[in-house]
């Protein structure tokens, strides 16, 4: 199985010119995941103003093609988004825009949802900012329900 | 194949460093299987001389195959390749021996042919042992003979790993099995045509070989099984592979894994040489430009092509693709390039942990590689490295604590 000729053109697209990669100095809010099973490691940084919208998101990944376009797609659709609708970024939304993905590495996409909500957090606990709906995160999206729905499919 | 130097830009032509994989078939082994698929179609068992001329020619390749091995050629089988060699020598001893025995003992870095049929075994009430290794990928003998007990009917140890290049003392392994009464087989399936290999003066009982690790066709290998081992039949049918391997004789498999043969013996030494010369060459490279890597396998006893290397903080797929973007081929013990998302259990048995072994990179290098290919490769891994370093938080969390 070849995973190159498996990813869509939009995933090849944002693995190799990946947005929104670097770091953000004093950020409002950033957070880290990972999942111990693939060893992918993500992280997400945000710049939210006074109104609460995302002015900027930046992100760094260890992982594979899939993580690494999960990740800039992320950013790219949390950036202008208030934080409340951020947190309706899902998985599958960063799954559709990129035209979808192998089925071994949908995980990825969990991942790139819980770096957004674990940079949320950071964000809400540092500003006092309650976001509604937003939990604790977690450090390995195996401790999400979703991840072991997606097990179970 | 000699290319004029690369200029920056220039656009290049496939680059393959995946000869563990598999490998070109020579022209020489296209043209004689030419022959057995155009002219020369019979079926070995017809009664015609139009198919006792296939059937003698068949024999012909048994024998020469066993010369190179220092075997008879009655203790030659044709096989459809690896993996059915191991699954056959490992299944149809633990079957043949079942009363006396059942214990088997072989390593933490098999190839999934072995290891995938040890558990199958497992399932059906044998006891396995899977000996460690050390960093470099070696078993040890006084190991080995300590694992051995009154039931163990079978040790299976590969010749050389397919991953990180190790050669194994098998001689010496060979003569521990044979000390207790254990059979030994080997999965040579990387060695074959590499390394040099006398059955009887290694110990050997058993010994997996496939074709197209030598520039010989795909779906075609060998068990060498030595005269007096008692093991059952692989496939019921027809008296072809005398009686042990039914199915019509694949002829223009077998002419092909044949001349890949002769020309493997023929050029070895050569072939090594120039080999060594180019993986070395890519191995200082490669460690004198790209900080934080690491060097896997066995520095001397090792396959002449191999080259394994760990880049700290970075994710073997990603590097994969990238690579592939570059016209590269190569291969990785990384989780997300398995389809099961597991580290490779070779990178893990030699004591790396699971965030290294997931940022490896295995070339493998062939004579018909060029230096300039090397250098091209060398510069397309700088890149990237740093390039995927830059976007990886643990090359951040790495910085930041060395205070850079």
């Amino acid at each position: 199985m070849s995973q190159v000729t498996e990813y869509s053109e939009k995933v090849i697209d944002h693995f190799s010119n990946p947005r929104n990669v670097g770091e953000i100095e004093n950020p409002s809010g950033v957070g880290t995941v990972g999942n111990a099973k693939c060893g992918d490691i993500m992280r997400m940084y945000l710049d939210i103003d006074d109104n609460k919208v995302i002015k900027d998101a930046k992100f760094k990944t260890f992982g594979c093609g899939a993580a690494v376009a999960t990740s800039s797609m992320a950013t790219e659709l949390v950036i202008g988004k208030t934080v409340d609708e951020a947190l309706l970024v899902t998985n599958k939304a960063v799954m559709e825009a990129l035209d979808g993905l192998p089925p071994v590495k949908i995980h990825c996409s969990l991942l790139a949802e819980e770096a957004i909500h674990s940079a949320l957090w950071d964000y809400s606990q540092k500003s006092g900012t309650k976001i509604d709906g937003l939990k604790q995160p977690v450090t390995d999206i195996e401790e999400t329900e979703e991840f072991y729905k997606m097990q179970e499919e | 194949m000699h290319r004029p130097p690369l200029k920056k830009g220039d656009k290049m032509d496939l680059i393959y460093m995946d000869n563990a994989a598999t490998t070109k078939v020579a022209p020489e082994v296209y043209e004689v299987m030419k022959e057995y698929f155009e002219e020369e179609y019979a079926n070995a068992s017809g009664a015609y001389s139009f198919a006792g001329k296939t059937s003698a020619r068949v024999e012909e390749a048994r024998r020469l195959v066993a010369d190179f091995l220092g075997a008879k050629s009655n203790e030659i089988f044709f096989t459809s390749g690896g993996s059915e060699s191991d699954n056959w020598a490992i299944k149809g001893i633990a079957d043949a021996l079942k009363s006396k025995g059942n214990h088997i003992i072989t390593t933490k870095i098999e190839h999934h042919a072995v290891l995938h049929t040890c558990e199958y075994l497992e399932s059906r009430g044998f006891e396995v042992t899977y000996l460690d290794v050390d960093e470099y990928g070696l078993v040890d003998p006084k190991a080995f003979e300590a694992a051995i007990r009154p039931e163990t009917i079978l040790a299976s140890i590969m010749f050389a790993n397919n991953e990180i290049g190790t050669i194994e003392p098998i001689k010496e392994l060979g003569k521990i099995a044979h000390e207790h009464g254990v059979i030994f087989h080997t999965d040579a399936v990387q060695a074959y045509g590499h390394v040099k290999i006398d059955v009887n003066e290694m110990n050997i009982d058993l010994l997996s070989a496939s074709g197209h690790k030598i520039n010989g066709p795909k779906g075609v290998g060998i068990l060498y099984i030595k005269k007096g081992i008692r093991i059952n039949n692989l496939i019921h049918g027809g008296s072809q592979e005398r009686g042990k391997r039914a199915g019509t004789t694949n002829t223009a498999g077998i002419m092909g894994f044949c001349v890949a043969t002769k020309l493997a013996k023929e050029r070895m030494d050569e072939r090594n040489a120039r080999e060594e010369e180019l993986r070395d060459y890519l191995v200082k490279s490669v460690l004198e430009r790209i900080p934080y890597t690491i060097y896997n396998g066995h520095p001397t006893s090792r396959l002449s092509n191999n080259a394994n290397f760990c880049f700290r903080f970075i994710e073997g797929e990603s590097l994969l693709i990238m690579l592939d973007q570059k016209n590269v081929c190569g291969s990785s013990g990384s989780a997300c390039t398995s389809g099961s998302l597991d580290t490779s259990h070779v990178l893990l048995a030699i004591g790396l942990k699971h965030e290294i072994a997931h940022g490896s990179l295995r070339l493998t290098v062939s004579a018909e590689n060029t230096k300039e290919e090397v250098d091209y490769v060398v510069d397309a891994l700088e890149t990237i490295v740093g390039r995927l370093r830059n976007m990886s938080p643990l090359y951040e969390d790495f910085l930041r604590k060395e205070g850079k």
